[in-house]
């Protein structure tokens, strides 16, 4: 225990943003943000089917690792159980589809974020009393009981077989509703996923952000200031649970069905690897690790089948070595502007 | 009504499973105390050991030379895992080192998924022959295994207590630096340190074939059960970890007798987390002054 010490990222930059959130974001990160966004809404138009359906999962991963790097990046806490807010917001909006009719949009994305975040609450309230690598413990500790819980429930949750419904329209109540279409069901995962972004990153800036961020760097201290770490421990797990819960949700619509291997750990694991592929604390790092990981996994399942993960995991072991601020964490500083 | 044979019948598994979990624990905790690595592989080379010795099998078809050669094999496959993939993250993060075995354990998984396909694999115990315990016919196999485990974790106390190399691997682990200055080969004794725990997981996971069969996916519920024993029983502490391996174990198995093997599992995980809670630093440590 005693070896374990109190700092929590790489020592080479060890300088809080402050003085990078007072000089703005620049004129270029904005243009280079309204283009990704322009090229992404313009996806439906430019690729065929299939690559429509990967952007569309992309972003969907995305907005799940961007909300792990609340922990990883901005607290400095490894969550390695990540799949249970993914899950239980999977499930939420699974019940709530199945339950209302007509099934409802609105209210699949509130029951969906309500389970992640009682569920989130319930782990943080245990996983933040311990750090490093015990908070990592017990979060993985967390999932699997949610996975042996949901597995084996089968009554209520249909078992390994999962349950399945029917995607709800689109619409604002009382206004319009439209059945959604691919490219609809595209441009509202886009719409979902920027606005997090937006609010992450408002988040992450906001002097709770700040207070976050001196967590990661220095726990005591910030407990000598006067700062109460435990609760701001407990807000930022339950808000990175609400967002996965949110990407859970977004893909429960978006495929139609919810399952229990998504409560497995090897999810849990894909947000650590997006995270370190794209870079850490850098909120759209881990959507580009998300993107380059999918790509990885797409290019070599052609060549060698289920077993892709040979080759992902050596280039993963690879790039934690050598390359440790992923493929973003070079421009972490004007990224968090 | 409480059913006393069943639970007595519990009471020996729960003792054979500790045992064999004792043995892959141990290697975890040692590896962990001597250089931080909290090895996220450890139940895939137990695996992998599993595996190479359904392989050796096939080739001599004897139990006993099987299991050497699994041995010593992970002990090589170990030593190059060190030396490749952790000696360069010496002094960074413990963290780092979960995400660097993390990767590691995709690839070993995946490989064994690879090679020797989805079918479990069975070894053929080299001890057949049962005796009546209660209602069961209980094989001799399993009590092998537990006086097997044993003899290999004293086998490894006696060398850590009386061996020159195991008074240098105690010595690395108290005090890195001061070892360096006193002339010992730490780095090689990091790799050393880590065949030992990779061999110990292989022999575990030999021992361990015969009863279930070997599949490409029983690493990660050991490495899930190692993580929790070693936390119960104080990481980096050996003899904590051996104990809490066997009182997990046991917790477990006498769950069987009233949930599904499946649920049991829950039981060890809320000693986890109770145990967390209480007394973060182990259950079976004296109390850090």
């Amino acid at each position: 225990m005693s070896t374990v010490s109190p700092s929590t990222t790489g020592t080479s930059d060890r300088t809080l943003d402050t003085r990078a959130r007072a000089v703005g974001p620049s004129r270029g990160y904005w243009t280079g943000f309204f283009l990704v966004v322009a090229v992404l809404a313009a996806v439906p138009y430019i690729l065929p089917e299939f690559w429509q359906r990967f952007a569309t999962e992309i972003l969907i991963w995305g907005l799940y690792a961007m909300s792990s790097d609340i922990l990883i990046g901005y607290t400095g806490m490894v969550s390695f159980g990540h799949s249970a807010f993914f899950g239980l917001g999977m499930y939420g909006a699974a019940a709530a589809l199945l339950w209302a009719k007509p099934p409802n949009l609105w209210l699949a994305i509130l029951v969906g974020l309500v389970a992640a975040a009682v569920v989130a609450a319930f782990v943080a309230f245990f996983s933040t009393r311990l750090r490093d690598i015990y908070f990592s413990i017990t979060t993985l500790v967390f999932s699997q009981i949610f996975y042996v819980i949901i597995f084996t429930w089968t009554e209520v949750t249909g078992g390994e077989n999962g349950l399945t419904f029917r995607a709800p329209a689109f619409g604002i109540p009382g206004v319009f509703t439209v059945p959604f279409t691919r490219d609809g069901m595209h441009w509202f995962v886009l719409g979902m996923v920027v606005l997090s972004y937006l609010v992450l990153r408002r988040i992450t800036q906001s002097p709770f952000g700040m207070v976050l961020q001196s967590i990661r760097e220095n726990e005591p201290r910030t407990r000598a200031i006067g700062y109460h770490v435990e609760r701001y421990k407990i807000v930022s797990v339950m808000l990175s649970g609400c967002f996965a819960g949110l990407a859970g949700v977004l893909y429960a619509i978006q495929n139609k069905f919810a399952a229990p291997d998504f409560v497995l750990f090897l999810i849990s694991g894909e947000a650590v690897i997006f995270n370190v592929m794209g870079g850490i604390g850098t909120l759209v790092g881990p959507v580009a690790g998300a993107a380059f990981f999918l790509l990885m996994k797409e290019l070599f399942s052609r060549v060698f089948y289920e077993y892709y993960l040979i080759p992902v995991g050596i280039i993963f072991t690879l790039m934690v070595v050598f390359m440790p601020q992923g493929l973003l964490g070079a421009w972490r500083r004007q990224l968090n502007r | 009504m409480i059913p006393f044979d069943q639970i007595f019948v519990q009471i020996v598994n729960g003792l054979v499973n500790g045992m064999i979990l004792a043995l892959v624990a141990s290697g975890l905790t040692l590896i962990f105390g001597i250089m931080d690595v909290v090895n996220f592989a450890h139940g895939d080379l137990f695996m992998l050991g599993a595996y190479f010795g359904t392989t050796a099998y096939l080739y001599t078809g004897n139990f006993w030379i099987a299991l050497l050669c699994a041995v010593l094999l992970m002990a090589v496959f170990g030593a190059v895992f060190q030396v490749a993939a952790l000696r360069p993250l010496l002094g960074r993060q413990p963290l780092t080192t979960i995400l660097a075995t993390f990767g590691i354990s995709l690839v070993i998984q995946n490989y064994a998924l690879w090679q020797y396909g989805p079918v479990p694999r069975k070894i053929v115990e080299p001890v057949t022959g049962y005796f009546r315990l209660f209602y069961v016919d209980y094989p001799w196999y399993r009590l092998v295994i537990a006086g097997m485990s044993a003899a290999i974790i004293g086998g490894l106390y006696l060398f850590m207590k009386y061996g020159k190399y195991g008074i240098w691997i105690r010595a690395t682990t108290q005090d890195r630096v001061m070892s360096q200055a006193m002339g010992i080969p730490v780095p090689l004794v990091h790799t050393v340190v880590f065949a030992i725990g990779a061999a110990m997981a292989a022999s575990a996971g030999v021992l361990f074939g015969p009863t279930t069969g070997v599949n490409h996916a029983m690493g990660f519920d050991f490495t899930l059960k190692a993580f929790v024993v070693v936390v119960v029983g104080g990481m980096g502490n050996l003899g904590g970890s051996i104990l809490a391996s066997i009182f997990v174990s046991l917790l477990e198995s006498l769950a069987t007798v009233w949930v599904s093997p499946a649920q049991a599992i829950i039981v060890s995980f809320a000693a986890l987390i109770l145990t967390l809670l209480v007394r973060p630093t182990g259950l079976f440590v004296p109390t850090p002054k």
